[in-house]
């Protein structure tokens, strides 16, 4: 009996059979038919815990939402204090949590100059996207082939069509599409001078972390000023100390006429995401401030939990530890590609964002996942290119877990190499 | 609004950085490590003075000089005393057919007093580098800020040697309440609590291993085989030797009845001022009011104490006070940290002995002891029974017990062992900082013993993956198995040659 007070389960094939009932059925089936049965139960840290009590490492992060872990003890206790005072709040009105928050996040992102909060990351994109279009007064958005920004109505147009034809969504003629690192392809989506703004994840996340090539951002930027096209750097997976500098376009030296944040800005605790702009695309908040407006866009018990966030991520001591499990990941991989080179075939990686590449089989990743699954280790390959295993650390991650993750990794790649086998035999 | 204490978190996250800084530290070879000690010790000597002046400054104890001194030694003098030592490489024992290796603590916590900061500052530091441990220092709040400075430096020092990020750190806005919830902590390894009896007891509370010691109260026995003048020379040194704030200092002079006058004149010669018995009944309601002890008192100079207790003894080095009882109850017998001395004179070594274990029964068992003597059945008869673990002969008791002027473990942790409420009972060094994994092989004569020469842990062979096809061709599959046979075949064969 899974008894959690406001509803109970008999067994876990009970919930299972519930949310296939009346949750999703096809998103549920899937997991079961690759091997992963997860129910995420408790949760903790850097571990969360099946429903049946089996522990798991994350490394999945949901994209960096767990940069701090699961129910980090310092956000928690935020979130308490935070909900003993706030609420929600209301949107109409300037409010002491909004107007601290948006000051700490302008003020770590030169250049910026207001912060526009949503509760998710697809509604700051939409926002992103609707002041880049205020102020070039044009309606053309260029993105990558393959790049993700969410599912709301303009940013999924941005993204693979596998999200958007299903729902008609999708607006070629105002959406247009180029390969990632091809500059050439840039300048020729760009030159028409119609474009209102070019959106980029600074390492597209969902196309398994491709680096940018050197070079790749500043030479986009610069055709960006040419052409008079605004620059929104996406920075949900970047951000947040994740590439080692607060925002990934700090990392690689492009500044932006727009971000967005999401994700990590929650603490995992309560939803909240912001789109900064600067004085050009940020003029509607003179002109118009409520021509976009949201209620629970800058809940206020959100701004709390994203202040701490923030002021975590400038401890000095923060900043060291992102540097060790980048420099552990580093070598780590390295070690293991020397010891299972024949089957992990390349490392990408930026701070403790990194893509393990499994190119022997085209969907290599998803059978890795699942030997890591079956070795205590959650980690989810790449939607858009399934041969490339998203490694996400978290920034907190200790000396002791990263050795965990390390070892319980090695002894996971006999299991994944004998898995790749038998799909190559399938095929 | 309640907010969390970020004093508190962001000290967790020094000790996931210190845990960081600890496993890369085990990866260190000994020339490394050497030149990061070397490095560290250097750059505390050079600041020796300055930092004496800030120590001084700050908590209003001690004499400058005197705590240049101590920084000195506690810096290139610990150093280069344990240059020869080797807590890196792995020891082989071919007799006992053993091979030791090394494991450093990881997390060393380590409890900074106000009585002797920055000297403590140094020498943990470094007994903790030499052994590969990181190290959190927690200063005494009353000398938080020479010691965050000193740190500083150390760390700078120690990251321009080569040492990783966050090998030192220290704690700059301490109080008790944090370091409690710090110390007991997973992420601690050890702690290494010099300090007060309230510290040390917290330290063993906090569930992690601990190194704590207690508190001094050192007898001094003055036979009537001493050299007089010497033993008085050295007693009123090593009293005045930075205003006896070195828990080995000398408590209560206990001289033979036939030679204590005669030591008390050597004594005045030497500097001390032998009080009145009304200047000592102020000296001891000065320092013992009714509720406990002065600390006001500690560390300072002995002048300014016999102008606060309400008379003159100008140029004293120290101020004897004369007592008749030595018990606990006669409060002038008990630990001071000041230029006050007390004198009891005794018939014979067996009263010296009861006059010391009567004094130490309040305070200072398992700490320090020092004798004056020629006589070795008097020497060995004081030191089998009176509570201390060490016994400074013919010697300042302060410097003496400490180690700097005998031949033991130099030290500014004192282990006062299982009599003092200490799981260590000795001069706290570095093979306290340092445990071995021990590889053992069976004794019988039979079973030869590995020859581990040359063989160094931190750099062995490796292997590689062999390329994998997944391309399956099962037309081959007996060829293939036919093969794999071979090789497996070829490997047993290797593997049982060798």
């Amino acid at each position: 009996m899974y008894d959690y007070g406001l509803f109970k389960f008999e067994s876990k094939q009970q919930l299972l059979d519930t949310a296939i009932r009346y949750w999703n059925p096809d998103k549920t089936k899937f997991w079961q038919k690759a091997g992963i049965d997860l129910v995420i139960d408790r949760r903790e840290g850097y571990r969360l815990y099946d429903m049946s009590g089996r522990s798991l490492i994350d490394l999945h992060l949901n994209g960096g939402t767990y940069n701090f872990g699961h129910r980090h003890p310092e956000l928690v206790e935020t979130l308490k204090g935070a909900l003993d005072y706030f609420d929600i709040g209301n949107h109409w009105f300037p409010s002491v949590a909004r107007a601290a928050l948006a000051e700490s996040l302008v003020k770590v992102s030169s250049g910026m100059t207001y912060a526009v909060f949503a509760p998710g990351g697809a509604e700051a994109v939409d926002i992103a996207i609707k002041s880049a279009r205020y102020a070039t007064k044009r309606r053309k958005i260029v993105s990558i082939v393959k790049g993700y920004h969410g599912h709301s109505g303009l940013s999924v147009a941005t993204g693979d069509e596998r999200f958007s034809k299903i729902f008609l969504s999708d607006q070629p003629e105002h959406f247009v599409q180029v390969p990632f690192n091809d500059i050439d392809a840039m300048e020729k989506a760009l030159k028409g001078n119609d474009c209102a703004a070019l959106i980029m994840e600074t390492i597209p996340a969902t196309y398994g972390f491709p680096m940018p090539k050197p070079g790749y951002l500043n030479a986009c930027k610069a055709l960006c000023v040419k052409h008079d096209a605004m620059y929104i750097a996406d920075e949900v997976q970047t951000g947040l100390m994740r590439t080692g500098s607060m925002w990934g376009w700090q990392a690689y030296g492009v500044e932006p006429d727009i971000m967005v944040t999401a994700k990590g800005l929650s603490g995992g605790l309560y939803p909240i995401s912001a789109c900064l702009v600067n004085d050009k695309t940020g003029g509607w908040l003179n002109e118009d401030g409520a021509a976009h407006i949201s209620t629970s866009g800058g809940a206020e018990l959100g701004c709390v939990v994203a202040h701490k966030v923030i002021e975590m991520l400038q401890r000095p001591e923060l900043i060291a530890n992102v540097g060790f499990v980048s420099e552990f990941m580093a070598e780590g991989m390295a070690e293991m590609r020397r010891r299972h080179g024949d089957i992990f075939t390349g490392v990408r990686q930026k701070g403790v964002i990194l893509g393990l590449e499994f190119s022997n089989h085209p969907e290599g990743a998803l059978h890795v996942s699942r030997a890591l699954y079956e070795h205590g280790i959650w980690a989810i390959f790449s939607s858009l290119d399934k041969r490339v295993l998203q490694w996400k650390p978290g920034v907190l991650l200790s000396s002791d877990l990263c050795q965990e993750i390390l070892d319980r990794f090695d002894a996971a790649m006999p299991r994944a190499r004998q898995l790749l086998r038998d799909a190559a035999k399938v095929n | 609004m309640k907010v969390p204490d970020a004093r508190l978190e962001q000290g967790r996250m020094m000790l996931d950085r210190a845990r960081w800084a600890a496993a890369k530290l085990a990866k260190m070879d000994r020339v490394s490590v050497q030149r990061v000690t070397d490095a560290v010790a250097k750059a505390g000597h050079a600041k020796a003075q300055h930092f004496a002046e800030c120590a001084v400054r700050e908590t209003g104890m001690g004499v400058i000089d005197h705590k240049r001194l101590k920084n000195e030694a506690c810096s290139t003098g610990i150093a280069d005393l344990y240059a020869h030592e080797d807590f890196v490489a792995p020891r082989i024992d071919v007799g006992k057919k053993i091979v030791e290796l090394p494991r450093p603590a990881g997390v060393i916590f380590a409890l900074i007093p106000v009585t002797n900061p920055i000297a403590t500052v140094y020498f943990k530091t470094l007994l903790a580098l030499m052994t590969r441990n990181a190290i959190i220092l927690s200063p005494h709040p009353q000398a938080k800020a020479c010691c965050a400075e000193a740190a500083r430096l150390l760390a700078e020092a120690a990251k321009a040697a080569g040492a990783p990020d966050g090998v030192i750190q220290v704690i700059a806005e301490p109080d008790i309440p944090l370091i409690e919830k710090l110390m007991s902590d997973e992420r601690v390894d050890l702690i290494v609590a010099t300090g007060g009896p309230s510290v040390v007891k917290a330290a063993y509370r906090s569930g992690n291993p601990a190194f704590g010691v207690g508190p001094g109260n050192a007898p001094v026995l003055v036979d009537d085989t001493a050299d007089l003048r010497l033993a008085a020379k050295r007693i009123v040194e090593s009293k005045s030797f930075d205003n006896s704030i070195l828990c080995t200092n000398e408590s209560v002079v206990l001289a033979f009845s036939t030679i204590a006058d005669r030591l008390l004149e050597a004594m005045k010669s030497a500097g001390a001022h032998v009080c009145s018995s009304e200047e000592t009944v102020k000296l001891r309601n000065l320092l013992f009011p009714e509720h406990g002890f002065n600390i006001g008192m500690i560390g300072k100079d002995a002048n300014l104490i016999a102008r606060a207790a309400g008379f003159n003894a100008p140029n004293a080095k120290i101020l004897v006070t004369p007592v008749d009882l030595v018990q606990p109850e006669e409060r002038l017998v008990r630990e001071k940290l000041c230029p006050v001395l007390a004198f009891a004179r005794v018939q014979n070594i067996d009263q010296a002995i009861s006059a010391a274990r009567s004094m130490m029964r309040k305070a200072g068992r398992g700490h320090s002891a020092a004798v004056h003597s020629k006589n070795e059945a008097n020497i060995l008869a004081f030191a089998a029974t009176v509570p201390a673990l060490r016994v400074a002969v013919n010697a300042g008791c302060s410097l003496g017990a400490s180690g700097f002027e005998t031949n033991l473990g130099p030290s500014m942790t004192i282990g006062t062992g299982f009599a003092g409420g200490s799981s260590i009972g000795d001069n706290l060094t570095p093979h306290h900082f340092v445990h071995f994994a021990r590889i053992a092989y069976n004794k019988e004569a039979a079973e030869a013993f590995g020859n581990f020469a040359g063989l160094d842990p931190l750099d062995l062979p490796k292997r590689e993956a062999a390329p994998l096809s997944l391309a399956v061709d099962n037309s081959s599959d007996s060829e293939l198995r036919r093969e794999l046979r071979r090789i497996i075949l070829e490997e047993l064969s290797a593997v049982l040659a060798a």
